[in-house]
């Protein structure tokens, strides 16, 4: 099949990894930003056929898994709500709350229903003025242009049965929390390449100058992740840092600049937790003013919410790299898909769950 | 007294309905006075036509030929009823015939039941039970007998389906999980993941701008072909419904401590499929079939078992897709297209698409 045999290829990967093993002189820590490269590593056991020296940590890059508890719980808590559609992305309807999860909601008489787009649920709320629509908006800067699009088009349309769960993060501060964290390792990145084919990466020039290190924005195929490995190798190798595109066929500096107006009409930067990592200025997005009464928090007035996070998982950890999954006491006893203790073990991107679902630990 | 009772009361029922030939499915439909006679007179009947349900007795009464008999039933409550490559009463059908095909038995006779919601469109009805025959017929069996019930309207699904059959599996073949030996051959007889992945675009309201449709079959011929050519050498057979291939290979592995490793590159996918996995963030291992069939066959008679499943029309694309091993008993291994090993899981839960 076009577009994906290519980068797959079992002899180019070979080539590569052989590039990989003549490059490298001594050890070297990265780490892959997005959950979605983490999956394609172990999938295709790429993290297995690099040579020793190299070592991958895996990054905070699943939208579900940094998701903070209070969120999931605040969603709970309006799904349950008579006169109520809740609606979400298939995959964070199993990340358990503090109590339960949505699918068990949805299973006591909830109307909780999974759509692959925002502009579908805000479909629903035009369909039906008599229920209260809500669509849990989790995501990185990738989701952001749909869902500011859903709430454009609500507002455009005068509607007053949708609103949005905001829980969106944002990677460039991520990416600067970790780096400035006395306890880092990390000595390059692959940067996310959906994120930027959205945001393009001149704001990760900054970050490359001002920490020294090597970016590479890095697409999400086995041939692509190595490649990326390679270019990031070579430039610590060769003591270069700075930004470099692996991704070409979908990023430009500048990304897409009409995603990246709609962004900002709807949404203005604010302060945001990460679950097992805390708040983080500046790393997510809320509302902004003309916007701020689709503001699901705010209807239904869970705002003041709190919950406190499980001692035993250790996702706080795994999702700044300083841990692996299979370090965690509880990785595959206590903690499994079937009885998930974080998120990192649920989101079919989460660490944990691709440690779990390929035999890792 | 109680005779004159009777008999009184019959008396004083009402005529039945002017909606007797209904286009909607009533309550009375279930109810079983004249209108669940009607029906069985008007629809069943001719549908289903064959001498032991012509009877009309409250069960079938069959001529059983030498041998040993399989049993298996299924319930089908599925959504949408009618879908590219077939609809509900064709995928009960060939499901009971499969998971008996999967025993090495050819069908001798299937029953019906099916749960009607009140205000099914009769048309729908009529299409189910026309499409239930026609699947029997192509498998070289008929529907004996069946019964009919109708919910409120609200308290069911429009139609539910169960279907139940038994076969005869011949002298000398023994099918069973725990025959399954290191070196068999794991043979697979076609393209995986069309069922799930048509049902997943129609339920999703998903336009994909390809045509996706069901691999909806009877797998009883092909399984005859089979075990013609090969006889004892199959040692297991399983058709990869829901959970996929994945999954029945772990379930294998397990009921048979042995191990098994696939190889990516020979597992059959369609381009259609792989496209809307790769959208959806699938892995078409964990999308259910219900045409397609995994065997383990003894490594002397693979090529023949390969030629036999190619030969028939619905293993055209049958292939070898892995082997089973005495290492890691219980787990499934897979090597990469890329050449890296990772293992197959389990599947946990349904499968869910991913954000991003």
């Amino acid at each position: 099949m076009r577009f994906v045999d290519e980068y797959r290829d079992g002899a180019a990967a070979q080539a590569l990894v052989a590039a990989v093993a003549a490059r490298v002189t001594k050890p070297w820590t990265l780490m892959e930003i997005c959950g979605g490269q983490t999956h394609t590593l172990i999938r295709y056991g790429i993290d297995r056929m690099l040579p020793e020296p190299v070592t991958l940590v895996h990054g905070p890059g699943c939208p579900v898994c940094v998701t903070p508890l209070v969120e999931i719980d605040r969603a709970l808590e309006i799904a349950g709500r008579p006169g109520v559609t809740f609606t979400s992305f298939g995959d964070m309807l199993r990340v358990p709350g503090s109590r339960t999860d949505l699918l068990t909601v949805k299973a006591r008489g909830g109307d909780v229903r999974m759509v692959y787009s925002p502009l579908d649920a805000v479909k629903l709320a035009e369909a039906d003025p008599s229920r209260q629509v809500v669509f849990f908006a989790v995501g990185f800067e990738t989701t952001a242009p749909a869902n500011a699009a859903a709430v454009w088009e609500a507002r455009r349309k005068g509607l007053k049965n949708f609103s949005l769960l905001v829980s969106h993060v944002l990677v460039p501060p991520a990416m600067e929390a970790l780096l400035s964290s006395p306890l880092n390792r990390v000595q390059g990145f692959l940067a996310a390449g959906h994120v930027c084919t959205v945001m393009g990466y001149r704001e990760y020039e900054p970050i490359a100058e001002r920490y020294r290190i090597p970016i590479v924005v890095t697409g999400f195929e086995p041939i692509d992740l190595l490649q990326g490995i390679l270019m990031t190798l070579t430039a610590l190798e060769e003591g270069r840092h700075g930004v470099e595109n692996q991704y070409t066929r979908s990023v430009t500096r500048e990304g897409n600049v009409r995603a990246q107006e709609l962004v900002a009409e709807v949404f203005e930067p604010c302060d945001r937790a990460w679950r097992g990592i805390g708040v983080i200025p500046g790393s997510g997005l809320a509302l902004r003013g003309p916007y701020a009464s689709f503001d699901a928090a705010r209807r239904f007035q869970v705002e003041a919410l709190e919950v406190e996070e499980p001692e035993v998982c250790i996702a706080g950890q795994i999702l700044q790299g300083l841990k692996r999954p299979s370090d965690c006491a509880a990785f595959g006893g206590a903690c499994t898909p079937e009885h998930p203790l974080g998120a990192p073990m649920v989101s079919s991107e989460g660490a944990c769950a691709a440690y779990h679902a390929y035999g890792r630990g | 007294m109680a005779d004159d009772l009777g008999e009184r009361l019959a008396a004083l029922s009402c005529p039945v309905p002017a909606s007797a030939g209904s286009d909607t499915v009533l309550l009375a439909h279930g109810g079983g006075g004249r209108m669940s006679q009607r029906l069985i007179e008007r629809l069943f009947l001719p549908a289903f036509d064959n001498p032991a349900l012509a009877e009309l007795h409250d069960g079938a009464v069959l001529t059983v030929p030498a041998g040993r008999l399989a049993i298996s039933t299924d319930s089908y409550v599925i959504h949408p009823r009618f879908f590219p490559g077939g609809d509900i009463g064709s995928l009960a059908v060939h499901g009971t015939v499969n998971d008996l095909a999967m025993c090495g038995a050819q069908p001798l006779a299937l029953t019906a039941g099916l749960v009607l919601e009140e205000g099914l469109p009769m048309e729908e009805l009529e299409r189910i039970v026309r499409s239930m025959q026609a699947a029997a017929e192509r498998a070289g069996t008929s529907i004996v007998t069946g019964d009919t019930k109708v919910v409120d309207r609200g308290k069911g699904d429009g139609v539910f389906v169960n279907v139940t059959g038994i076969g005869i599996v011949p002298e000398g073949i023994a099918i069973s999980p725990s025959r399954a030996r290191p070196g068999d051959a794991i043979l697979l007889s076609g393209r995986i993941a069309d069922h799930g992945i048509a049902i997943l675009s129609l339920r999703e309201g998903l336009r994909f701008e390809t045509d996706l449709a069901s691999d909806t079959a009877p797998l009883n011929g092909m399984v005859a072909d089979l075990l013609a050519s090969a006889g004892e050498a199959v040692h297991v057979l399983r058709d990869p419904t829901r959970g996929g291939v994945a999954s029945v290979l772990n379930e294998l592995a397990q009921k048979a401590g042995a191990g098994v490793e696939l190889d990516e590159a020979a597992i059959p996918v369609g381009d259609a499929v792989r496209g809307a996995c790769e959208i959806l963030g699938l892995d078409p291992l964990y999308v259910a079939n219900e045409g397609k069939l995994v065997a383990f066959v003894a490594p002397h008679a693979a090529e023949a078992a390969l030629a036999a499943l190619r030969a028939h029309p619905l293993g055209r694309e049958a292939a070898r897709i892995g082997t089973v091993v005495p290492d890691h008993p219980g787990r499934v291994f897979l090597r990469s297209r890329i050449g890296g090993m990772r293992v197959v899981d389990m599947l946990t839960g349904d499968p869910l698409p991913r954000i991003c």
